[in-house]
């Protein structure tokens, strides 16, 4: 009798753990003629932290907004848990917009207890302050503060409920790289608490250390779907080749996009590419060979730069 | 309950510190009154208001045609008239039918219209009607309250849920269990609680100096600024219910507001005056907040008499309230 409990048990968490805490089903968004969202769909497992990436304008924070239930899609679904939102959803997420206002004329501390006053069963300001490192900006005037500070605010807005998820939209863009990497330690504390993350950024960097899952948009619609380490492993087994065309931009090479001045080649056999490289003459000077990142991924995917 | 009072608590801070707008809501009425009891200290107004019942004789050069003059044609009620007579409202009052004048012998204009009238009243009797003057600033005082109350209801409700629409705030609240009735009734409980307390030191503060006639019970005149106040706010709510553009909003308030102000009766009597404009002034929250407090101040009007103005009031508030609501979005 035990064992089976036991087994059951062990399965159920099994399922629990791989089962979706949202979802969403054929999202679309126009707004007059644009298609700002076309046809996307996407499931994010529960616990885990799901990055959303993508040039200005692919529609990530459009995506985010349906999903928090702010925008109303034009066509598709969305599910928290398998049912669609419903009145309770707001108190069970903490949502970070890519740009706010709070009410103004009041401090850090009595925006958080305007906000926790919202929530049925808030977590208590000692510990929103320690996780957000607030102590030192508590009873400053909320409008006030450098862009980390007010980012950390922001987010000690998002966690006021213990949510089972928070939506994060651009939460460090703006921020120098020692801020941004304070609010990579805030992000893991939360997950941490087992609360599934949905993050939109234009740092691959970002997106690399802290998502289990990267979908990757352009133009409203979904690239690429998967964890950083299968998108690069499938789509650069081998290095990356930079070589300038010296004015010959107009050469066609396999497997090469034209980056600016440069070729960039992705190859398995390095030992070809170089032999083909030569007997084309180009001039090798400046040439570099890498490992591909995730910013090259996206290069390739959406052959814009992100960080415009 | 929690949440009510954390949105009035947060408001009313705004409020209170944002120095400007919180001077400017408590000097401006207060500048306003002592100007104007300055200005109007002389009683040196060169219109006289006439009164007349009956017809009038035809005669060459009568000074009832002269253009300071105002006449007013009353058909009944000759009770009320010579009332106004007596609160210096009108200077006199020609009644043709009797062959007889009414002047208040306490007003200065009286002395002269007596020596103007000389000839052609000669075989009229004059009858002397007594009563202190009602200064200006009694008169004015409803008035300018009345205004600043409008202005800080439509301004402080209205146009700042539009504020709040465009720069995202209200977006933020609906990101959290917040419904907009809550948040709403937030805004307006401590916008109330603001526009009630200023306009009550506003009065005790210029009565200070000004020791206005109030012949009714000054409770009659809380309650009536009580239900004066919910009404504007509602009234400014219907603006913030879709509108996004601040200029927009504040445009239409302003060109809402204006006519309001000049044909509610703030500064002049709207005796006189085109029936049509008395008739939309009717529509006017303004207009009865003025009337009903003039009514209580001067008259010493009790509960009954200003009924109909209350009733107006409390019924235009839910009307103001059902029509905010059914068209409100939080975006
Ligand atoms: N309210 C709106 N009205 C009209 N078009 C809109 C509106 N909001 C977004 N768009 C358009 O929809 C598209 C997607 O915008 P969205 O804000 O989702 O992009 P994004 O991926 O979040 O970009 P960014 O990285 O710059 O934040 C863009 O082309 C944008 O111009
Ligand atoms: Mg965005």
């Amino acid at each position: 009798m035990l064992i089976i409990f036991v087994d059951q048990w062990k399965f159920c968490h099994y399922f629990l753990s791989m089962k979706a805490i949202m979802r969403i089903e054929n999202l679309k968004k126009n707004y007059g003629n644009i298609e700002a969202v076309k046809d996307i769909s996407f499931s994010i497992p529960e616990g885990t932290c799901f990055g959303l990436l993508g040039p200005n304008g692919a529609g990530k924070t459009t995506t985010i907004e349906i999903m928090e239930g702010i925008l109303s899609p034009s066509g598709g679904k969305v599910y928290f848990r398998e049912k669609e939102i419903d009145n309770h959803f707001k108190q069970k997420v903490g949502i970070q917009f890519q740009s706010t206002a709070l009410p103004e004329f009041i401090t850090v501390r009595e925006t958080l207890e305007l906000f926790r006053s919202f929530y049925p069963r808030p977590r208590s300001l000692k510990e929103i302050v320690e996780i957000c490192s607030l102590s030192d900006i508590i009873d400053r005037d909320n409008r006030k503060l450098s862009g980390g500070q007010r980012q950390r605010m922001l987010l000690g807005l998002a966690i006021i409920p213990h949510p089972e998820m928070v939506f994060l939209d651009e939460p460090t863009t703006g921020l120098d790289p020692q801020a941004r990497r304070n609010f990579w330690n805030l992000i893991e504390r939360i997950k941490a608490e087992n609360t599934t993350v949905l993050l939109t950024t234009h740092y691959m960097e970002e997106a690399e250390i802290l998502c289990d899952q990267i979908a990757i948009i352009d133009h409203g619609q979904l690239l690429e779907i998967d964890t950083p380490q299968n998108l690069l492993t499938s789509h650069f087994n081998g290095a990356l080749v930079r070589v300038p065309h010296s004015g010959r931009d107009d050469l066609k090479l396999d497997n090469s996009i034209l980056q600016g001045d440069f070729f960039e080649i992705t190859t398995k056999n390095l030992d070809i590419t170089m032999k083909e490289l030569l007997a084309l003459k180009l001039n090798l000077e400046g040439l570099t060979i890498k490992k591909p990142n995730l910013d090259d991924l996206f290069l390739k995917l959406t052959g814009e730069s992100l960080r415009t | 309950m929690r949440k009510f009072t954390a949105i009035v608590y947060a408001r009313t801070m705004e409020f209170l510190r944002d120095k400007g707008t919180f001077y400017w809501n408590l000097l401006f009425p207060i500048v306003l009154v002592v100007g104007f009891s300055f200005a109007f200290s002389g009683n040196n107004d060169s219109i006289f208001k006439i009164g007349k019942i009956g017809e009038i004789p035809r005669a060459e050069n009568s000074f009832l045609e002269f253009s300071s003059i105002e006449i007013i044609n009353y058909e009944a009620g000759k009770e009320e008239v010579i009332e106004k007579i007596r609160r210096h409202q009108i200077d006199m009052l020609i009644d043709f039918n009797e062959q007889a004048y009414y002047l208040n012998n306490e007003a200065s204009a009286s002395e002269l219209l007596r020596i103007l009238g000389r000839e052609e009243l000669v075989n009229f009797t004059e009858r002397e009607v007594a009563g202190d003057p009602i200064r200006y600033v009694d008169w004015l005082v409803p008035g300018v309250i009345g205004m600043n109350m409008l202005f800080s209801c439509m301004f402080g409700v209205g146009f700042v849920i539009v504020r709040y629409r465009k720069n995202g705030v209200l977006k933020r609240m609906k990101a959290t269990p917040i419904t907009p009735f809550v948040f709403i009734s937030g805004q307006m409980v401590s916008r109330f609680i603001i526009v009630l307390i200023t306009s009550i030191v506003v009065f005790t503060g210029t009565n200070l100096f000004l020791h206005f006639i109030v012949n009714g019970s000054y409770l009659l005149l809380v309650l009536i600024t009580v239900l004066a106040i919910l009404c504007m706010i509602s009234f400014g709510l219907i603006f913030a219910a879709r509108l996004k553009s601040e200029e927009l909003a504040s445009g239409l308030m302003n060109l809402i507001t204006f006519p309001m102000i000049i044909f509610s009766g703030v500064f002049f009597s709207l005796e006189g005056t085109p029936k049509l404009m008395q008739t939309a002034s009717r529509f006017f929250p303004l207009t009865h907040f003025i009337e009903a407090s003039r009514a209580v101040m001067i008259d010493g009007a009790g509960l009954v008499q200003i009924m109909p103005n209350l009733l107006v009031l409390g019924g235009m508030t839910v009307v103001f309230l059902l029509t905010a609501s059914f068209f409100f979005r939080w975006e």
